[in-house]
């Protein structure tokens, strides 16, 4: 048994103990948790799990009659049919009542046909490909998509004065996603993208491609790269001078995730972002989601991979709660689809009809306040819709 | 001496009953195992080292993605056009991989392998790139038995394919084909004095290998009906060279035991402490390694050595 | 034209970089014909001394190079008694095993003592920034490397070619037998041969963290870039690896400025291209 399981257990039990009415009923809301806890995305892994323990202990009472129980399973994050395996035992063997995690896109992809057949709800809450959510039925999304990050952005640069842009992403579904909504809503808008770079998934040197975009002397730099490469990347740009060049750095919050973006150091300072969740956001909700998860993970900061956790737990339980305890997968669904509430980030509604997540997106800039780096929120673009 | 060769098959089938909730992690196991017995032609039988046999795993599991996705989901034909390709891009790189030296040919084997997993990443358009290949949809086999949620179609069909191609391999390596192989590897040098056409026999080793690990390749693609990226990777070479030195070269019986020790350990492993799975599983390499008796098979063939009283 | 030189520099730098890092794989090759997978681990352990000594002591940053390089030698130094010297002279598939287990260990370690996450770390203010001449632009740090790598590689050439440590070394490769039968203590010359390449390699690491990044998966992520430069350079000397590391840095470099569409493929076709016009490696001899 994992130790999170281990924990929740003796909570459960200790609840069940104290309350013989509860130890009556026993039962049990079984959740398949499928994180990358080891390979390249470990950290977005790590984040997760730390957010949905804290979670757990900040709301250890049963749930419509039921303890939650979680089946941690690592799928390394790189083998997509390691991912779908998994799903599949934690289905069948397991016979948990709900999948949730997933990573990256193609590892959601591939689980989304075993939700599907087992009829069990799946909270995507770290992948952010637009397509997902349409998967499967089953799909119900609390973290975000590139669009919805990136439209923002395009229209802020447009109305800053910034005419002229390079696009640089990660070669991959999400980064395509960024890369297509950036240009659209950018030109719409009146600008121009001059050049659109893509550097490989596993790549030791952004150098090359930064020198590219020195050369190009574009007014602004729009940058997306997965969460925990920002920081490689960051210091490049300061190494090639590109800032002194006259270039300006935008992009989605990915490059500057909370969880580096002190290590990242002054080079960040000044970059303009947009994305759903900044550590610094001002809301009694974000301060106790702050609380417990320095409780569980002491000394980290939360990044928005670990609020799509806990509000993947928050959406599950509010279903639970609905329902009544059934745990038929599609009343689940149908329970949890059109849900609207204050999470840590702000706003979020998860759409009736497309399953996927409309919140308000933030326009941040990099700060130094108290000795650490923020990303400050100063602007913010309601009810964006997934689609951008 | 035959009843004691039945034993894996048994077990195997004896799996299907005992463990009803776990025939998807076996099915995996099947599908390893015919890997592994593909590495074993080549780098066991007949002594060429490969870090990049993935790429025609890869090449057989997007043959039989692609076939599917296009409206083909008949699985034995899917299996077929997967083996097909596989064998001719071993026909195509086996020159250049026997042109070189020894740790020259290594590195080719290695570089091709990259070159593909690149060029199957650009060709997003075709194989769906880092998200994987959508809409595999399979037909039932023999148009009766459906590809369940539970695996066991999967399985059983999986299994099946390892024992026939199982049993061509061990045909194969008995016959004088086999043999030359085996000398070849002995001494690459005093060979062709036996008349024995090493090149020939070489990318014919080659070829057959490729073959056998394209249909590997394309049965985890119809079992999952999902090909990605990943399938192609060095980290799928090198687990595959993992668990046959693990279970012991040149026996064919050692790649099946390499394959499920090493499987069944990473599963365990992972499941029990999902962090630090990687810890256990290299101090059991490191042990095994330096007690060298030839793998897991090996260890057990001293084993039964010494019972015997020899 | 001012900007090519800049990304042909970066590449110089980048190739410098790796050939300080693979360069001990290649000797220990050549030299005990051990194929170490484990190599990168040095490097990592090299990596992360640098971090600690920087982040968590303040400890300057030319010591804490230093310091990397001997913690991973002194590291190389005791593995290699204790457990290398029992897979000499076995097949290289269970050298394979071995150093595997190795790496997954030494990593599990890593991920253990300092988490998963990209190690960063504060380069002295000396180092950041960067120089302009004639319009050709360079970071500081790139400059420093060449420098700094270069130096090495000349200190290794004149250590084989002009000491008396290097006169036996090059004899145990040439004739392991031959020179132990005259009296060279060759067991000893591979104990210091394995420490200085692994002291190498954690110098390497340590150089590397700011721009190839550290986290636990570095030895398995960057094994494939070592193997390419000692096959391509061939397994004993050095001026080969460094030609090939070169070589290899500004193509892949290079490739990814002008051709960012291939980007990666140019370095693995360059590989295999090279390996199959010189078989031997750029340098090798034929054996």
């Amino acid at each position: 048994m994992s130790a999170v399981t281990r924990r929740s257990a003796i909570t459960g039990l200790s609840i069940a103990l104290a309350s013989p009415a509860l130890a009556q009923s026993g039962d049990v809301f079984r959740i398949g948790l499928i994180l990358p806890m080891t390979g390249p995305f470990a950290s977005t892994g790590r984040q997760i799990e730390a957010a949905i323990r804290a979670w757990l202990r900040a709301n250890p009472a049963p749930i419509a009659g039921k303890r939650i129980e979680i089946l941690l399973r690592d799928d390394t994050g790189v083998a997509p049919d390691v991912t779908r395996r998994l799903a599949q035992e934690l289905a069948v063997r397991e016979r948990v009542q709900a999948l949730a995690g997933f990573g990256l896109t193609p590892l959601a992809l591939a689980a989304a046909p075993i939700a599907t057949e087992a009829k069990l709800p799946m909270i995507v809450m770290a992948a952010a490909t637009a397509i997902i959510p349409s998967r499967s039925p089953f799909i119900l999304r609390t973290a975000f998509s590139l669009p919805q990050a990136t439209a923002p952005i395009a229209v802020w640069a447009q109305r800053s004065g910034i005419r002229t842009a390079v696009t640089l992403v990660t070669d991959f579904a999400p980064g395509l996603d960024a890369e297509r909504a950036f240009k659209e809503r950018f030109t719409a808008a009146g600008g121009s993208v001059t050049a659109e770079l893509r550097t490989p998934l596993r790549n030791p040197d952004y150098a090359p491609f930064l020198q590219r975009v020195r050369d190009a002397r574009p007014d602004a730099l729009f940058i997306f790269v997965p969460s925990g490469e920002g920081a490689p990347l960051m210091r490049q740009f300061a190494e090639r001078g590109l800032r002194e060049a006259g270039i300006r750095l935008i992009g989605t919050g990915d490059v500057l995730d909370d969880d580096i973006l002190n290590d990242i150091g002054d080079s960040a300072l000044g970059a303009v972002t947009s994305h759903h969740y900044s550590a610094a956001h001002d809301s009694a909700e974000n301060r106790a989601f702050l609380a417990a998860y320095a409780a569980q993970a002491p000394g980290q900061r939360p990044n928005f991979m670990a609020v799509g956790g806990w509000d993947g737990m928050h959406l599950l339980a509010e279903g639970l709660r609905r329902t009544q305890g059934n745990t038929d997968g599609e009343r689940l669904v149908a329970a949890m689809a059109g849900q609207e509430w204050i999470s840590p980030r702000g706003h979020v509604r998860i759409d009736a009809q497309s399953r996927d997540i409309v919140q308000d997106i933030y326009i941040r800039r990099t700060e130094r306040r108290d000795g650490q780096l923020w990303n400050i929120e100063f602007d913010r673009v309601e009810r964006v819709g997934p689609m951008g | 001496m035959t009843l004691l060769h039945a034993i894996p098959w048994a077990a195997a089938l004896a799996g299907y009953w005992l463990f009803p909730e776990q025939l998807p992690l076996l099915s995996a196991i099947a599908i390893a195992a015919l890997f592994a017995v593909s590495l074993d032609l080549i780098v066991g039988y007949a002594g060429l080292v490969t870090l990049g046999h993935a790429a025609f795993f890869g090449a057989g599991a997007y043959t039989a993605g692609i076939l599917a996705q296009q409206g083909w989901g008949e699985p034995f034909s899917g299996l077929l056009a997967a083996a097909a390709v596989a064998a001719l891009l071993g026909l195509i790189s086996a020159p250049l991989v026997l042109r070189a030296g020894e740790l020259a040919g290594l590195m080719v084997t290695l570089g091709l392998g990259l070159m593909l997993y690149e060029a199957a990443n650009k060709a997003a358009a075709i194989t769906g790139g880092a998200d994987g290949l959508q809409g595999v949809e399979m037909w039932p086999i023999f148009g009766l038995y459906r590809f369940d949620l539970w695996g066991r179609t999967a399985y059983l069909y999986s299994l099946a394919v390892l024992f026939v191609l199982f049993m061509l391999a061990r045909l194969l390596v008995a016959s004088p084909f086999g043999w030359s192989l085996r000398a070849i590897r002995g001494n690459a040098r005093r060979a062709p004095a036996l008349g024995v056409p090493v090149k020939a026999r070489l990318t014919a080793a080659y070829v057959i290998a490729a073959a056998y690990a394209g249909v590997a390749g394309g049965l985890l693609a119809q079992t999952t009906s999902f090909a990605s990226l990943d399938a192609l990777s060095f980290q799928r070479s090198a687990d595959g060279l993992l668990m046959l030195v693990l279970g012991g070269l040149g026996s064919l019986y050692g790649a099946l035991l390499g394959a499920v020790a090493f499987t069944v350990a990473h599963h365990a492993l992972s499941e029990a402490s999902p962090v630090f799975w990687q810890f256990w599983l290299g101090i059991a390499l490191v042990a095994l390694a330096l007690a060298g008796q030839g793998g897991l098979f090996g260890l057990a063939r001293a084993a039964m050595a010494r019972l015997r009283g020899r | 034209m001012a900007s090519a030189i800049t990304v042909l520099l970066d590449g110089v730098a980048a190739g410098m970089l790796l050939f300080v890092l693979s360069v001990g794989l290649s000797v220990t090759l050549g030299l005990m014909n051990v194929v170490n997978l484990a190599h990168g681990a040095f490097g990592m352990l090299g990596g992360y001394v640098c971090v600690v000594l920087l982040n968590r002591l303040g400890v300057p940053f030319p010591l804490a190079l230093l310091a990397a390089a001997l913690a991973a030698a002194a590291m190389g130094f005791v593995l290699e008694r204790l457990l290398y010297v029992h897979i000499y002279g076995r097949d290289h598939l269970t050298q394979v095993l071995f150093s595997i287990g190795l790496v997954f260990i030494m990593g599990a370690v890593a991920d253990w003592l300092m988490g998963a996450r990209t190690q960063l770390i504060q380069l002295p203010s000396w180092l950041s920034g960067r120089m302009e001449f004639a319009g050709i632009g360079l970071g500081r740090y790139r400059l420093f490397l060449i420098i700094l790598c270069g130096l090495v590689a000349l200190a290794l050439h004149f250590g084989l070619v002009r000491t008396r440590f290097g006169a036996r070394l090059r004899a145990a490769v040439d004739d392991g037998v031959v020179a132990r039968g005259m009296g060279l203590p060759v067991g000893r010359i591979f104990s210091i041969t394995f420490a200085l390449g692994s002291g190498l390699a954690g110098l390497g690491g340590a150089l590397g963290v700011e721009i190839l990044g550290l986290d636990p998966n570095f030895p398995l992520k960057y094994m494939v870039y070592f193997l390419v430069v000692v096959a391509v350079g061939g397994a004993n000397s050095v001026a080969g690896p460094f030609l090939a590391a070169l070589l290899l840095g500004m193509l892949d470099v290079a490739g990814k400025y002008w051709l960012p569409q291939v980007g990666a493929f140019i370095i693995y076709t360059a590989m295999v291209v090279l390996l199959l016009a010189r078989p031997e490696g750029l340098l090798g001899r034929a054996k």
